[in-house]
């Protein structure tokens, strides 16, 4: 521990902590509004799509033979996680920036640019963390996960939020006005959520496409969840390429935020 | 015998401060130093390069060139730890709109690594400091213009800073919060915290500032104490001449050799003279009829008007 004379709580500091502290102070504040989307989401879409047109299909020849429902779960699992994320670097973000200019406050503290890009890193942990927690809270009352392995579909499906929350959010820093994020939302996290394999093995897409699935984050996302939560013969080769092609993406946009957001603020 | 004064440390030094963006310079080429315990200010109008040259102060901005002391330091070598000793108020307030009054001190102190509740202690000191007392618990999208430059104002005093950053600390409030946004500011110089402000109000700068510096264009063009600088770059007294509209242009030469020094604005003509109202009744033994006449003292307005030929606020 470095002691700085004078300096009480000089020596061991992780960056980004009080940009967290910050992030639960406000989500402290309107958990209540945000908290029933939370819960009704899952509800809805594993009573409608699960349930109701699951009992349309008849059981998937996938993983050893498993009801829609099942096969169903950790797809929108893994897809909600991106959408959260997404949603939480985007608006909220560029808030930071241009409404609120929270952000410019900051810098005008101790804190630095690597503690916001961290601390925002820390706090799509927890609120992925805690959507995809209600979401398999919730999926385990459907009965539509059951293998003990569905522990580590957790960790899997915050990773893939993390991958796709990062990118963003570097993305979001570069941007003068908020028009861009809707067509995000129409033309990229639309299409994956519909043709990542959260719906139907893809092995029902043409050959020629199916390829392309593997350039998709939320393909890698969907794969590792499935697998973890359905827990049927793992492949751990395979489950580890996923984790790593995720990891690959979260880090490679940490790097990409911190060039954007310091291009942003320290000008 | 006096006890000489003791040779300390500017807390800033600036020496050929120099801020350029991709198309333009903000800042150019400018000097200045600032004492302990000083109130000072940058006076000039919108676009000088004053905003500009506050945030270098702040280390939030890297300079283009010159050299920069803050507190005895480099802020592009130790911005993290200059920060850690200033205050600042922006220009535009950067409160947190989702949080409450007592959270936006909170939160701030913590971004310093004061525990919460010593941020806390701190925070109902500074609120009554600002008189927010009572809305300690609101929201703060709700409070006005002037209550939340209030609440700006205590937010940057939560580090306990040697030096407080105010850019344009009143801009846009009605003059009963502006008066109140002073009264604090006053206090604080009164208790020895350092002040650097900017502003384009004469009044600010006359009721806040021991000295300032005149910025137009990225540079300095003055400096020197408000009573200085007006005894320097104008007269003790103004005379204001308001004709009807149109009268103003036909005058010619029928106001030569009146006081010091003739400014034509627009809207009005200000004759410069030592005695306003010995001008007054030479103005009426030429037989010139303006609609109004006012005799006042020279202000930092005339200072500006005399070193740049324009107004301050256009």
């Amino acid at each position: 521990m470095s002691v700085v004379a004078g300096v009480k709580t000089a020596g061991f500091r992780i960056p980004g902590v009080r940009k967290f502290e910050h992030s639960l102070m406000v989500y402290r504040r309107i958990w209540r509004g945000t908290f029933f989307g939370t819960l009704v989401s899952p509800v809805l879409f594993l009573s409608a799509m699960g349930v109701a047109l699951g009992s349309l299909v008849p059981t998937m020849t996938v993983f050893g033979g498993v009801p829609y429902l099942v096969f169903l779960a950790p797809g929108l699992l893994a897809a909600q996680a991106m959408q959260t994320a997404t949603q939480e670097s985007s608006w909220p973000l560029f808030a930071g920036f241009k409404w609120n200019k929270t952000f410019e406050a900051m810098i005008g503290t101790p804190q630095d640019v690597r503690d916001i890009v961290l601390g925002h890193l820390y706090w799509l942990v927890v609120r992925v963390g805690i959507v995809t927690g209600v979401f398999l809270a919730v999926a385990f009352l459907f009965g539509a996960v059951n293998s003990p392995t569905v522990i580590l579909a957790w960790p899997a499906a915050i990773l893939t939020g993390v991958a796709f929350g990062m990118p963003m959010a570097a993305w979001t820093a570069s941007r003068k006005t908020e028009q861009s994020f809707a067509f995000v939302f129409r033309f990229i996290i639309t299409p994956l959520f519909l043709f990542s394999g959260t719906f139907f093995p893809l092995e029902q897409l043409p050959e020629a496409v199916r390829g392309l699935a593997w350039l998709t984050p939320l393909f890698h996302g969907v794969s590792l969840t499935r697998s973890l939560a359905i827990g049927h013969d793992l492949n751990v080769v395979t489950l580890m390429i996923h984790a790593l092609v995720l990891v690959a993406i979260a880090a490679v946009g940490t790097w990409l935020a911190l060039r954007t957001f310091k291009k942003r603020l320290v000008v | 015998m006096p006890t000489p004064e003791p040779i300390s440390e500017p807390v800033i030094r600036a020496r050929g401060l120099t801020k350029r963006f991709a198309d333009f310079t903000a800042v150019d080429n400018v000097d200045f130093d600032v004492a302990t315990g000083e109130s000072f200010g940058f006076l000039g109008p919108n676009g000088a390069g004053k905003t500009s040259t506050m945030r270098m102060i702040g280390a939030v901005s890297p300079r283009s060139r010159g050299d920069l002391m803050v507190l005895g330091t480099d802020p592009e070598v130790n911005g993290p730890r200059i920060r850690a000793r200033i205050g600042v108020v922006p220009q535009m307030d950067t409160l947190d709109t989702e949080l409450t009054v007592l959270e936006n001190l909170l939160i701030y102190g913590r971004y310093f690594d004061i525990s919460y509740a010593e941020a806390r202690r701190r925070a109902m000191e500074l609120l009554e400091f600002v008189q927010l007392t009572d809305r300690v618990g609101s929201l703060v999208e709700p409070l006005s213009g002037g209550m939340k430059r209030r609440l700006t104002i205590a937010r940057a005093l939560i580090n306990e800073p040697d030096l407080l950053l105010l850019d344009e600390p009143t801009t846009g409030l009605d003059p009963q919060a502006r008066h109140l946004v002073w009264d604090r500011l006053y206090r604080l110089k009164q208790g020895g915290t350092t002040l650097v402000l900017t502003t384009h109000y004469m009044d600010e700068a006359e009721q806040l500032c021991d000295r300032l510096v005149v910025m137009d264009k990225a540079k300095i063009v003055a400096e020197g104490s408000p009573r200085a600088l007006i005894e320097q770059y104008s007269t003790r007294e103004v005379l204001e001449l308001r004709f009807p509209v149109g009268v103003q242009e036909t005058l010619d030469g029928k106001l030569d050799g009146l006081g010091d020094r003739i400014e034509r604005l627009p809207d009005r003509v200000l004759v410069y003279a030592a005695d306003g109202e010995q001008v007054a009744n030479l103005v009426h033994e030429r037989g010139l009829q303006p609609e109004t006449m006012l005799v006042r003292r020279s202000s930092l307005e005339d200072v500006f008007l005399r070193l740049t030929g324009r107004t301050l606020v256009e």
